[in-house]
């Protein structure tokens, strides 16, 4: 009863650096560079005070915003990561700056000519301001979820002191998206057996039941996990690593990327000042 | 005679909506016995369980566990209980709720006061038993079925209980884990109390066995005699797989 076959390996591109830790890490690109090794709490406060700095400058000051923007790209080089991929995860905002794109369209007052458009002058300025200070907050964001891990970012929050149950929630789902996710793919496959097609408003229906049914199925499943806890004697606190001591010049390592931003911003006061 | 490791004694139990699971349970498990719980779906057997830790506060009838009342209003004697008493699930994606498996593992003993290296070499210990050792700083979504199954036991003998209580240990294994997993669980020192309708597995690593049916023990003896018994399994729902005898 011995069946001979050939063994065919196909080549995947998939897995050629893997670590072991990509589990609901698909933001995290594996380098080794010194920004991926500082510590993550400095990354979170850094990456805070960067965007802080940006917010407080005005609007009007564009020499210094094209200063920031040059900043971020070095910060981006330094760590590795390929522009195209920080563009392409930039792409996030859109929705958010969607108004902030209709505003010189919609307003009052002064109108100004840009190219074959007629535009508020008020609103072009406004407008512009949330798009420049939201790339860049979005682009610091990126910087920072693709220099941690997930799991390193929810570590960091913890040792600067948000509250635990915040931390929990966020931990809890971030062990439960792969199950929910592997769930869902197997509904779908079990729907797509028996002849389902996901086209037009005929199929929200069974889409919308799937949801719900998945919905109940977790809120079962965050029942059991309870117990579980409960069984090993859960009393509302999860294990905390011990934190080692960081000393001074790594704190200075993490905070050049706001200070240099500070910089440029004193720079551009003094330099509008004379 | 020594104090047993589990009591049960008249152990009536209903849910909210007036359902009634137990009827009256009377059990006694020896230090060091292993005891197959048997019974068909909804015979109430992962109720029972529920009860050998307090997470089902006991209504009427009593649970003592290593001579210990179970008694869910007094959280002292709670949290003592569970320690007492390890529950492996039986879906390990529940059980194993931590980022990785180490820090998984860490949570029970963590919980009892357990820290720094006293708590390194305990995780240690407890992955060296059931032979995961190398899958510590993994994330258990990454691990294949059986492997979960055996960090999650792996996760209650860290708490060094003085019971194990396994619901459906070998539902959704593979020969070769459940193999496997019948090799750790019989290396290990400890008195069992195992949830099944495997019943070679039960008749493998189990001296005795017990028959939930209805909510009461219906049968209780040596596992061999219980399985010989083909009117008694026919009974209750319970069937031995084609070609295996006795």
């Amino acid at each position: 009863m011995r069946v001979s076959q050939k063994i065919r390996r196909i080549k995947t591109q998939e897995n050629k650096h893997h670590h072991g830790h990509d589990v609901g890490e698909r933001l995290y690109l594996h380098r080794h560079t010194f920004i991926h090794a500082l510590p993550s709490h400095l990354k979170i406060v850094a990456a805070l005070c960067f965007i802080l700095v940006v917010v407080s400058t005005p609007v009007t000051q564009w020499g210094a915003f094209l200063a920031y923007f040059l900043w971020l790209l070095i910060v981006v080089k330094v760590a590795q990561i390929p522009f195209l991929t920080l563009f392409k995860r930039a792409l996030i905002e859109i929705p958010f700056i969607f108004f902030a794109i209709l505003m010189p369209f919609f307003g009052s007052g002064e109108k100004v000519q840009v190219g074959p458009l007629d535009l508020y002058r008020e609103g072009l300025i406004a407008g512009s301001g949330i798009v420049v200070k939201g790339t860049l907050g979005v682009m610091t964001a990126i910087i920072l979820s693709t220099t941690t891990t997930a799991r390193e970012i929810l570590r960091g929050l913890e040792r600067l002191r948000l509250p635990v149950l915040m931390v929990q929630i966020a931990s809890f789902m971030l062990r439960y998206i792969n199950v929910v996710n592997d769930e869902m793919e197997r509904m779908k496959v079990a729907r797509e057996s028996r002849g389902f097609e996901a086209t037009g408003m005929k199929s929200w229906k069974v889409l919308a039941t799937a949801a719900g049914a998945l919905f109940i199925r977790s809120y079962e499943r965050g029942e059991r996990v309870h117990l579980s806890m409960l069984s090993r004697g859960y009393e509302g606190a999860l294990p905390q690593e011990q934190q080692s001591k960081i000393n001074a010049s790594i704190w200075f390592t993490a905070m050049i990327y706001p200070l240099v931003a500070a910089i440029i911003f004193v720079a551009q006061l003094l330099i509008g000042r004379m | 005679m020594n104090t047993p490791s589990l009591e049960i004694k008249e152990l009536a139990f209903a849910y909210p909506d007036g359902n009634q699971a137990l009827f009256g349970v009377n059990l006694s498990v020896q230090r060091g016995e292993r005891v197959a719980l048997l019974g068909p779906n909804g015979a109430g057997k992962t109720t029972l369980v529920m009860h050998m830790n307090g997470i089902h506060p006991t209504s009427h009838g009593s649970v003592h566990v290593a001579g210990q009342l179970v008694d869910s209003k007094d959280k002292e004697s709670i949290k003592v209980i569970r320690s007492k008493v390890g529950i492996v699930f039986q879906d390990p994606d529940d059980q194993l709720f931590m980022p990785t498996v180490g820090e998984d593992i860490a949570f029970g003993p963590y919980n009892m006061g357990k820290r720094g290296a006293e708590l390194d070499a305990i995780v240690d210990e407890a992955l060296q038993l059931v032979g995961m050792s190398e899958f510590k700083d993994r994330p258990p979504h990454h691990l294949s079925f059986g492997q979960r199954r055996r960090v999650a036991v792996a996760t209650v003998l860290a708490m060094k209980p003085e019971i194990l209580v396994l619901d459906e240990p070998s539902s959704n294994l593979d020969p070769a884990s459940r193999r496997e997993l019948a090799d750790i669980l019989r290396s290990l020192d400890i008195t069992m109390v195992m949830v099944t309708h495997d019943l070679p597995y039960a008749y493998e690593l189990c001296e005795r066995s017990v028959i939930l049916s209805g909510g009461i023990i219906v049968a209780d003896g040596k596992t061999s005699e219980i399985l010989k018994n083909d009117e008694l399994l026919k009974a209750n729902r319970l069937e031995l797989p084609v070609g295996f005898s006795v």
